[in-house]
């Protein structure tokens, strides 16, 4: 057949299509409904993924908690003396760390001891870190920033588990590029964290372990444990592999979603399966009567599908993107923020998968393709009589 | 004009459109990735291990240090003890007024 006799099909399909439009654009709204939905979920769930693996590269690759009755407790500072004994160890510093609800605001801010200052071309901090030992200072992230009307030169002030108010001169504010990171973060002195949450002399949250070789810090970790047996090590594998899970494809928000835009379109794909309308059945049994060949019928139905599901998948694939990187995943926001009142702007690097896209449309364009031809061919097999009288 | 063509100049359209999308896609990947420098010094620096995805809860602000093996604890994905924590929306912020509004900007 030549190039025109394949574009005649065409017409004459399209044709066909525009007779039943709103059955067809029905259609196509549902499918393109899933695909936005599906496609939505894999752009924003890879772009999390890559955009975490990227930035927790630098975190510790250990960190040693202790847990008491099930739950994790502060932990003495001089075990650091001993695990930094261990062989393959560097250098062990504890984390000073907490959680701090703002009554006024009501959200609830992360409060982490400076150890150290960044490096000087960092262009993600306006201003400065406090010193490990600076106190009176401190810098904050850009939510906490806007929540509390405050920029550099400002006061932050924060009751302290001992009912006093604690003021701190902001002499740092990250800027909003790292909000993904430091939304919530007030970062302060040491003095000024152990005064805050009136934690014990020598008594830390957690002890960051810095290993010589990564490839030796579960050997590390397992004589940590040993030595300390009410001890939890976290390795950087293991909050790496977090991340793998929280935003992968089997992970909880994610699952739910996809499931739920899955059944649906098997329910849209099993219905025309299933068979075809006493319409599209007279159609077929006219055009075999008319000297269409069984050949024809089969590409006229192989251009209805594709001509729905490729429309459809494209529309869905662009929205799903325009939504996620243009809008922020405006749809989805409201039930990953849940009860934050301070989040980060989901402004999301398109990281894109290419393997996902092709799977997204093997999964979607062919099996429509199929669904839509297995009973037209049925159909245009039977003799054009009997399609036609039913 | 033929419908077939039409149909074909919409996919063409299409097709065009996620070229741009991708090019675009192509300039703010290489933004990230030269900020994620940055974001990987504040990283070690202050030795954080996780992102600031959702504060709502411990187990979200901080995933890899929720405490998955011991017993009434809660972490991202788990199967809720009691079924009130599915059905109980989050509360009204909207009488925070100052705080919501600086987020609406």
């Amino acid at each position: 057949m030549s190039l025109n006799s394949h574009m005649n099909v065409l017409d004459f399909t399209l044709l066909s299509l525009l007779r039943r439009k709103f059955k067809n654009f029905g259609i196509v709204l549902v499918f393109t409904l899933i695909v936005f939905i599906t496609g939505s979920i894999l752009f924003l769930s890879y772009s999390f993924k890559r955009e975490a693996l990227l930035i927790l590269k630098g975190s510790p690759e250990l960190i040693v908690q202790r847990m008491s009755a099930g739950r994790q407790e502060l932990i003495p500072v001089d075990r650091a003396k001993e695990i930094s004994a261990l062989p393959g160890v560097s250098g062990v510093e504890p984390r000073y760390w907490g959680y701090y609800y703002d009554l006024l605001v009501k959200a609830n801010y992360t409060i982490l001891a400076s150890s150290g200052s960044l490096s000087a071309g960092n262009r993600l901090l306006q201003g400065r870190l406090p010193g490990p030992e600076e106190k009176g200072v401190a810098a904050v992230g850009r939510g906490v920033a806007k929540a509390r009307f405050i920029d550099i030169g400002s006061t932050i002030s924060l009751v302290s588990s001992a009912g006093d108010a604690m003021d701190f001169d902001v002499v740092g504010i990250f800027e909003s590029d790292s909000e993904l990171l430091t939304a919530d973060l007030i970062v302060l002195g040491r003095p000024d964290v152990i005064r805050l949450f009136r934690m014990p002399p020598y008594m830390a949250t957690d002890l960051a372990v810095t290993v010589r070789n990564e490839t030796e810090a579960p050997v590390i970790a397992g004589k940590v444990r040993s030595r300390f047996p009410d001890t939890r090590p976290i390795l950087r594998k293991e909050i790496i592999r977090t991340y793998d899970a929280v935003f992968g494809w089997r992970s909880g928000l994610i699952l739910t979603l996809f499931a739920g835009a899955l059944v649906a379109f098997i329910i849209l794909a099993w219905d025309k399966a299933t068979g075809l309308s006493a319409e599209e059945k007279k159609e077929i049994g006219i055009l075999k009567a008319i000297g269409w060949e069984t050949s024809d019928i089969i590409e006229m139905k192989f251009w209805e599908g594709l001509v729905i599901s490729l429309s459809s998948f494209l529309l869905g694939i662009i929205l799903a993107y325009v939504h996620v990187y243009f809008f922020g995943a405006s749809v989805f926001a409201p039930a990953l923020k849940g009860w934050s009142v301070i989040y980060p702007d989901f402004r999301l690097a398109p990281f894109i998968d290419p393997y996902q896209i092709a799977m997204l449309m093997a999964l979607t364009v062919i099996p429509y393709i199929a669904s839509t031809i297995i009973p037209s061919w049925k159909a245009a097999i039977t003799d054009p009589d009997e399609v036609v009288r039913g | 004009m033929r419908k077939s063509l039409v149909f074909g100049l919409f996919v063409l359209g299409c097709v065009l459109f996620l070229a741009a999308l991708g090019a675009t896609s192509h300039v703010r990947v290489s933004h990230f990735l030269a900020v994620s420098r940055d974001l990987g010094d504040i990283t070690a620096t202050l030795k954080l291990t996780d992102i600031s995805f959702s504060d709502d809860a411990r187990y979200t602000r901080n995933p890899s240090q929720a405490d998955i093996f011991s017993a009434f604890q809660d972490y991202p994905g788990s199967i809720e003890h009691f079924p009130s924590g599915s059905v109980t929306p989050p509360p009204d912020f909207t009488s925070l007024g100052a705080a919501m509004k600086v987020r609406g900007q």
